[in-house]
């Protein structure tokens, strides 16, 4: 009880609303430049990273854009070609098919469990919480790659610990399986690891969100004669549904960019045509093969079909910013 | 352990009320040893990680995994650290690291302050970018970063590098600022102004002192983006300019099976920092909230 680890309520990111700020009534009748100048620093520096090669990237998608004008030949406008040649090759629908089923799945093993996590994590004692959110904070805070290298070590095929339990506990676990060695059991260790450090992220911001469900409201709804169910459906659930929403839309965003575990399992030594999601094969297009205007269609189409799948949610966040501070 | 006769009991360290002391109890112990046997899931891989990086090579080798590390060595751990490459990618890393947290955090916060505060045409716009801007995957842009840090002659180099980390934590930043901000009653400041402030001393004397956990927050979020990002590091950086996750990776592929204790000890040591400054800024954050400030 030393310290009740409310580590994770300064760290959502949408903070209490119940006290609903009063309206912000500055600046009704004055026109002022000073917000302007307020912005105009990240306003630069993110055109300049995000902004311009968002616009390059439409013209080189639209380019023959390979090795030969890498070194110097003019760039020819080719109209669609590239989106044809991408759209025609089937697999480019296979690598699509994989990262969106690699994405929903992993994203939505992480906010159940995650979630999950949070509802325990309400009802357990001061230590157990901390314990947890100790532990959870750990993981969350380690770095991707250093934990990408021990996930290898745990799932090596010969000195690997996975190996090791599995080939004693299951009877027909053949010996120094390679985990490696065939897309299914490398995606399925992608999928493992990315759920493991996001889970943290996920529990912390559900719990925040459930820790601000006022007690109040819990028990005039009990006097009221609601029941436990309801008591979830009408007060918890209404509470938190914002909550989860944001999380569910970085779960998608983050899981759908998921590049850095693949890349680096395909590079100890998995084969690339069958574990190839959207980022690798961006990058073995563009970066590996130097056909930079194949893959910025590519990139392109990416683009697109992110934005595609994500706005019903970024409208939802844009409303509810609006409702909160209108 | 009677759950049905016992008066409520007087327990009342839990932080939620229990509404049923008696099927409370029951809950919270089983939440309790949910806690444990999910914690210690959870912990396995770093445990793993920190063993095998004080395991002597010799144990490496033998069939039944070391689950407990009798003989703790710290030859791999001076084995990195006599590395060269390793100090050029922490220097690189931290050079990287440092300015993009400064740069990022202080736009951010003067970006969030705008659109909390004030009400401005095009405000709305610039919330739905911060928005879409954070759903851009990088590989749906690294290929024109690439080109175009490569035409202003900054690929491997450390500003190019850093321009691209400002350009993700930003947004993300700005979003997280604006929810603190917006955390902070507007009546503090109005009552400090009655008081005879100046809108920017109250400002400066009211609220700011109460963001500091938010820009903890954010510069925490800044630092492990910068100190943990592989991606955009992959695409632009190369020549001997590498960063630590590059470098891990470099030595990684070619250690494998032969260095696995060097390997996890490369990995604690990218991990330490990161570690070590989550946990010490974690009490700090919890100070500071502003709830009960204003009462209505």
């Amino acid at each position: 009880m030393a310290s009740p680890a409310p580590v994770v309520r300064a760290k959502r990111p949408t903070p209490p609303t119940d006290d609903a700020p009063a309206p912000v009534v500055r600046n009704v009748k004055r026109r002022s430049a000073l917000p302007y100048l307020l912005v105009l620093g990240a306003v630069v520096m993110v055109a300049l990273a995000l902004g311009y090669p968002l616009v390059r990237q439409f013209v080189l998608a639209f380019q023959e854009y390979g090795l030969a004008q890498s070194f110097g030949m003019p760039a020819e406008f080719v109209g669609l070609q590239n989106f044809q040649e991408v759209l025609s090759d089937p697999y480019t629908y296979e690598v699509f098919a994989r990262s969106l089923i690699f994405c929903f799945v992993t994203a939505a093993v992480t906010m159940i469990i995650g979630v999950f996590f949070a509802f325990v994590m309400i009802r357990m004692s001061g230590w157990a919480r901390t314990l947890i959110q100790t532990i959870l904070l750990l993981v969350w805070s380690i770095p991707i790659v250093s934990s990408l290298t021990v996930w290898q070590l745990l799932f090596d095929t010969r000195f690997g610990a996975v190996n090791w339990v599995l080939e004693r506990a299951v009877p027909w676990w053949q010996d120094d399986y390679n985990w490696l060695g065939q897309a299914t059991g490398m995606l399925v260790i992608a999928s493992i690891i990315v759920t493991w450090m996001s889970v943290p992220l996920v529990s912390f911001m559900a719990y925040s969100g459930l820790a601000q469900v006022p007690d109040e409201i819990n028990e005039a709804a009990e006097l009221d004669g609601a029941n436990g169910w309801e008591r979830f459906r009408f007060v918890t659930v209404p509470v938190i549904a914002p909550v989860l929403y944001l999380i569910g839309l970085l779960q998608i965003i983050w899981d759908l960019r998921v590049f850095t575990q693949i890349k680096i399992l395909q590079d100890s030594g998995a084969s690339l045509e069958d574990t190839d999601v959207l980022g690798t094969y961006i990058f073995r297009l563009g970066i590996g093969q130097g056909d930079f205007g194949m893959a910025s269609a590519t990139a392109t189409i990416v683009l697109f079909l992110t934005v595609f799948v994500t706005l019903p949610y970024v409208y939802q966040l844009f409303k509810n910013d609006k409702e909160e501070t209108a | 352990m009677s759950t049905t006769t016992a008066p409520p009991s007087a327990k009342d360290e839990a932080v939620v009320p229990q509404r049923n002391p008696h099927r409370g109890r029951k809950v919270r112990i089983a939440a309790n040893t949910f806690a444990v046997v999910v914690g210690l899931i959870w912990f396995f891989p770093i445990y793993w990680m920190i063993s095998s990086a004080l395991l002597p090579n010799s144990e490496f080798r033998s069939s039944t995994p070391v689950f407990v590390n009798l003989h703790p060595t710290f030859e791999h751990v001076q084995g990195v650290l006599s590395d060269d490459r390793f100090w050029s990618a922490l220097s690189v890393s931290a050079r990287v690291t440092a300015i993009a947290v400064v740069v990022a955090v202080f736009l951010a916060f003067l970006t969030a302050v705008a659109i909390s505060r004030f009400r401005f045409a095009g405000r709305g716009a610039l919330i739905a970018t911060v928005l879409v801007i954070q759903m851009i995957p990088a590989e749906a842009l690294f290929i024109s970063q690439y080109k175009m840090l490569d035409g202003w002659g900054l690929l491997n180099s450390v500003f190019g590098l850093t321009l691209l980390y400002v350009g993700i934590i930003v947004p993300f930043n700005v979003w997280i600022l604006k929810g603190f901000i917006d955390g902070v009653p507007v009546e503090l400041e109005q009552a400090a102004m009655i008081d005879g402030c100046t809108r920017f001393g109250a400002f400066f004397r009211v609220t700011l002192p109460l963001l500091g956990p938010g820009l903890v927050t954010a510069a925490i979020f800044a630092i492990i983006t910068a100190w943990n990002e592989y991606t955009l590091a992959l695409v632009v950086m190369g020549g001997g300019n590498e960063t630590l996750p590059l470098w891990l990776q470099t030595f990684s592929g070619a250690n494998q099976a032969t260095n696995w204790g060097g390997i996890m000890a490369g990995s604690v040591l990218i991990a330490l920092p990161v570690i070590i400054l989550f946990m010490t800024v974690q009490t700090r954050m919890a100070a500071g909230l502003t709830a009960g400030a204003v009462k209505g």
